[in-house]
């Protein structure tokens, strides 16, 4: 287990996940996610990544090995712990609610009064670059909107952990690169931790400082690759490069012998 | 091509919208009241050509005329099935809402219940509805009850859908937060189910009333204190027939009201957000 760039944050010892049916979901999972991290967790279909977030989330019980947090919890872990953020795959807005109130969300289920919350919205809702839609249904939002609104919700909270399921994989090629920088601007700018489920190697390469690489059947950590690259990274900087292509280059490597070692296990 | 060009066209293309949703709003109201006027012209003709005598088939215009002047016998009949029907529908309403909710809360509550709810349901009220008139001395509770049993099964089964219905991941995410079961309840299941009962209030709006009209049927009261049905029966005995006409088409206007005022309050309440209410363009 490489060790956390940063003080670690949160980390899993040797989780293991049995589901009811018995389908083993993750192995002997270990991860430390350092305070200003942003790991991505890469790997096919069935890895069991989604469920190392939901793990990571308090979401879903350990069959076996243990989650931990460290340092000097503004509250615990968890659920209501309100120390981390969840982005889902689909924004999971509520339709029925204006685009103000799917972000007053979480403050409201703290109890907190809306007037008193208003700035706190308005600044998440700021963040995400949505500040004159805060009176809109979702409906009138196209797919990006939408879910810049599911991360101003993750956010509104203040999280020192962002926890995120394949967020932007629904959306266009153009609306996914605009997303992918302003949520590095965002990180780099609020400097909480992130765990980003991906399949896509080259979104891997170009947001995170580190990719674990996990294979199928059961869940396991195959490999966790570094990359170095300073920030800001930017499209026509990094994104051209000669150093990004080679990490894309390696992270496939260690991807494609994930899935050559499963198809001889088969 | 040019800004100006180009907002001008913008323009253009959402008068010619406008235009067609205008004609479209209009044709829903007047095409139906077209086709209901060359009916009831048609019938009129066809009983004074052909001479139908009026214990069998009324003319529109004699079925009018007995309505205006029965009015004082039948506008207490027409409140008292309007009465039944909507004190039936909010017990209705209020029962299955509240059982919706308990089959929400307990699965084991649901397994008990639920086969009770569809045995009530299946069957037929003309049957019950004799025994229940055995057993409850006020025939004007029995028959709240007799329209009670039909309307509430929808509301109870599609609430239940609803409550059901709501985003597990939102389920999740209020999971994540610490929800309390009466924040879920009040600022997520709510919400969700509530397309889902005012579909089945929609339903349960004209089944009341089919129940409050047959339970009466069964009955088969006469005197002061009765409804529609009863003058329907009445002037069957009698072969009054216009008074028959005149009867059923209160019965019928007063299923066209309730209908248009749940579609109303489905929209009003809805119309900004859900699916079923949001208008599409093509």
């Amino acid at each position: 287990m490489t060790a956390a760039a940063t003080a670690p944050l949160v980390t899993l010892e040797r989780v293991t996940k049995r589901f009811a049916n018995g389908t083993l979901a993750l192995r002997d999972f270990s991860l430390a996610i350092g305070a200003h991290d942003f790991v991505s967790l890469l790997g096919p279909s069935g890895c069991g990544k989604s469920t190392a977030l939901r793990i990571l989330a308090g979401l879903a019980p350990v069959s076996e090995g243990r989650l931990s947090w460290h340092g000097a919890a503004s509250g615990p872990a968890g659920p209501a712990g309100h120390d981390l953020g969840f982005v889902f795959q689909e924004p999971t807005l509520m339709p029925w609610a204006t685009v103000f109130d799917n972000v007053f969300l979480p403050l409201r289920l703290a109890g907190r009064a809306r007037v008193e919350a208003e700035p706190t919205v308005r600044e998440a809702l700021a963040m995400v670059g949505l500040t004159k839609f805060a009176g809109v249904y979702p409906r009138e939002l196209s797919g990006g909107m939408k879910m810049r609104v599911s991360i101003a919700r993750a956010l509104v909270t203040r999280p020192r952990l962002l926890l995120m399921d394949e967020p932007f994989a629904a959306l266009d090629e153009m609306t996914r690169n605009k997303l992918n920088n302003d949520l590095l601007a965002i990180w780099r700018e609020h400097r909480f931790a992130v765990v980003f489920v991906t399949h896509s190697v080259i979104e891997s390469v170009y947001l995170s400082n580190r990719i674990v690489v996990m294979a199928a059947r059961p869940g396991r950590v195959v490999e966790e690759i570094t990359i170095g690259e300073p920030y800001p990274r930017t499209n026509d900087d990094y994104g051209v490069s000669a150093r990004y292509q080679a990490h894309v280059k390696a992270v496939q490597a260690s991807l494609h012998a994930t899935l050559d070692g499963m198809a001889i296990d088969h | 091509m040019n800004d100006a060009t180009e907002s001008a066209l913008v323009s253009e293309a959402t008068r010619a919208v406008e235009r067609e949703r205008r004609r479209e709003a209009t044709a829903r109201i007047l095409l139906p009241l077209a086709l209901v006027a060359a009916l009831l012209i048609a019938w009129e003709v066809t009983v004074r050509v052909n001479e139908v005598p009026h214990y069998i088939l009324p003319a529109p215009s004699l079925v009018l005329q007995t309505l205006v002047k029965n009015w004082d016998s039948l506008l207490p009949a027409l409140w008292f099935t309007t009465k039944l029907t909507l004190m039936a529908l909010a017990a209705a309403a209020a029962g299955g809402v509240l059982l919706a909710m308990a089959f929400a809360l307990s699965k084991w509550i649901e397994i008990g219940l639920f086969p009770i709810a569809v045995v009530l349901q299946v069957t037929p009220i003309v049957a019950i509805a004799p025994l229940i008139l055995i057993y409850v001395d006020s025939t004007t509770t029995a028959l709240l009850i007799c329209a009670w049993i039909v309307a509430f099964f929808p509301i109870l089964s599609n609430t239940v859908i609803g409550l059901k219905s709501a985003d597990a991941n939102l389920r999740d995410l209020y999971t994540l937060y610490g929800a309390t079961p009466w924040q879920r309840f009040r600022h997520l299941l709510v919400p969700s189910a509530l397309p889902y009962f005012l579909g089945g209030l929609k339903i349960a709006g004209g089944l009341s009333l089919i129940g409050a009209v047959v339970a009466e049927f069964t009955a088969g009261s006469a005197g002061k204190n009765t409804g529609l049905a009863s003058r329907i029966l009445e002037s069957m005995f009698r072969t009054e027939i216009p008074m028959m006409f005149a009867a059923l088409l209160l019965v019928s206007l007063l299923g066209i009201v309730i209908f248009i005022v749940f579609a109303a309050l489905a929209k009003a309440l809805l119309g900004h957000w859900h699916e079923s209410e949001l208008r599409r363009d093509a």
